[in-house]
């Protein structure tokens, strides 16, 4: 499969139809594992780390789930091809900065992808829409038993599987889900819950994980800790915890329905007004006024049937998606006025807020008009 | 910015400690990790592949899966302030070691046949056969 293939189609999380659709956009599962007692890729010199490529990488083509991959060494991928896979979160920003050595297979469907020399030996990754994380968890779970047939993992009796880095010790594994919470960000509870969620050893981090800025309102939730705890209790207790944030974050629009109609409707029509108007866009702002139409459809204000366009939206205005899609490099300033030209081109055909409808979803007639809130 | 070279007495005089190493383990780990690393092994290197705890301060990273042994001592300690326990309990690569094991056995028993059969040691290697019979049938189950 060539990387014009991998373009043309989105993965299956962007088509939102996994449980939990309106609030939970992805979730990841990924295994670290290495090779016993050969340098971590970060230690290994060149010609080593191209051995232990060369060692893994038919292993991990031949894998059933993998016929008609995506495979390809990352030194015969462009700055902007790997930056794509990025935004996809197909690989890692650290695997994006690596070169020879290193590759990247991923299936066809984009729901499994396999590093090969990040930071460990292997790095093998499901993405699922929505709340998935127990099935993300059992088809790479299926691809870790398959290759450790073939390959020998480094794997202590007391420690269990051994990773580079020491804060991934035991089952190797991060599960990780995208969350999208406007209503708990403009009810400003959102910093509550992540306090709350990090003092139970769990981590909150924004778009692109680990120190990158919350846009969107997009936030992603993960374990920190690897050892001392089964892989099924660590996606359950996960899991607990994501479903409460949905609860919150469903009773967060429903107070906002009742007690800050006015506020909200204003933010959803500024929202479409901009989108549909302006000329100039950056990432940022274009994130966090689709993530309010995101909010508008969630509520009612638009069709349900203008969900998937405003998805792919999210993915189609990253910076290396529109250069990538465009066919050349552009600067900020430009990539800006394409952002704005595809936004408005593709927002041609959205219909107008309807803010009676969205009243009528809100279930309480007598609190959600817009003069109640004077 | 200037950049100064200082050695060891004069950094410690103005406070410097090796910024970026220090920051690095510290930031990952929690403070104090790095001293605790240090008190495990302060000379020692990984036999397998060299790494020192050096390395560690600097990249926060080990340098293969024997350090785990080499520098056991200092790790201990981290893995105790990082993580929820300090034994494994999740998955388990049996089939893995099994196989392994049951091919390396393979390999042993069909080096020997092929040295009893050149040796014309008739009389093991038939013993040999049949072994090798038992345990391609433990293979296949």
């Amino acid at each position: 499969m060539k990387f014009s293939n991998v373009m043309a189609t989105a993965g299956e999380w962007v088509r939102g139809e996994g449980p939990h659709y309106q609030v939970v956009i992805s979730s990841r599962v990924r295994l670290a594992r290495n090779l016993r007692n050969r340098a971590f890729p970060g230690w290994a010199k060149k010609a080593e780390r191209i051995s232990i490529l060369d060692l893994i990488r038919p292993r991990v083509e031949e894998l059933t789930e993998m016929q008609d991959s995506f495979s390809e060494s990352l030194q015969e991928l462009s700055a902007l091809e790997r930056q794509v896979l990025v935004e996809r979160h197909l690989i890692s920003r650290e695997h994006a900065a690596k070169g020879v050595g290193s590759a990247v297979v991923m299936n066809r469907r984009q729901t499994l992808s396999i590093m090969i020399n990040e930071e460990d030996h292997l790095r093998m990754q499901s993405i699922r829409s929505g709340l998935q994380l127990k099935q993300a968890f059992k088809l790479v779970d299926k691809i870790d038993s398959a290759l450790e047939s073939k390959l020998e993992f480094a794997y202590d009796q007391r420690l269990g599987y051994l990773t580079a880095c020491p804060t991934n010790v035991g089952t190797g594994m991060r599960a990780s889900a995208m969350l999208h919470l406007p209503g708990l960000v403009l009810s400003e509870l959102i910093n509550q819950v992540i306090q709350a969620v990090s003092k139970i050893g769990l981590a909150v981090r924004g778009l692109y994980g680990e120190g990158t800025e919350a846009m969107g309102n997009l936030f992603q939730i993960s374990n920190q800790t690897t050892l001392g705890e089964k892989e099924d209790e660590i996606i359950n207790r996960l899991s607990k915890v994501i479903e409460t944030i949905i609860e919150k974050e469903h009773d967060a629009r429903q107070v906002l329905l009742q007690k800050k109609s006015n506020t909200l409707w204003d933010q959803i029509g500024r929202a479409y007004g901009v989108l549909t108007y302006a000329h100039a866009m950056a990432s940022k702002e274009a994130l966090n006024l689709l993530s309010i139409i995101k909010l508008g459809v969630d509520l009612g204000a638009f069709p349900e049937d203008r969900r998937l366009p405003i998805d792919e939206l999210f993915i189609d205005i990253q910076p290396a998606h529109l250069q990538k899609s465009s066919q050349q490099k552009l600067n900020a300033e430009e990539r800006d006025h394409l952002r704005a030209q595809i936004i408005r081109e593709r927002l041609k055909l959205f219909p107008k807020p309807d803010i009676s409808k969205m009243a009528r979803e809100s279930g309480d007639g007598s609190t959600a008009g817009p003069s109640n809130n004077e | 910015m200037q950049k100064v070279n200082l050695c060891d007495a004069c950094s410690k005089e103005k406070g410097v400690q090796d910024p970026t190493g220090f920051a690095l383990a510290d930031l990952l780990l929690g403070i104090g990790a790095a001293e605790e690393i240090e008190k495990g092994a302060s000379t020692q290197k990984c036999p397998v592949c060299g790494f020192s705890q050096a390395d560690f301060k600097k990249t926060g990273r080990l340098g293969c899966s024997a350090c785990y042994v080499t520098f056991a001592e200092g790790l201990n300690t981290l893995l105790k302030a990082m993580h929820k326990g300090t034994e494994h309990v999740g998955k388990l690569p049996q089939r893995a070691h099994r196989a392994m094991e049951l091919n390396h056995r393979m390999r042993n028993l069909t080096e020997n046949l092929q040295k009893a059969v050149a040796e014309e040691n008739y009389e093991t290697a038939a013993s040999l056969r049949d072994q090798i019979k038992q345990l391609e049938s433990e293979i296949a189950t």
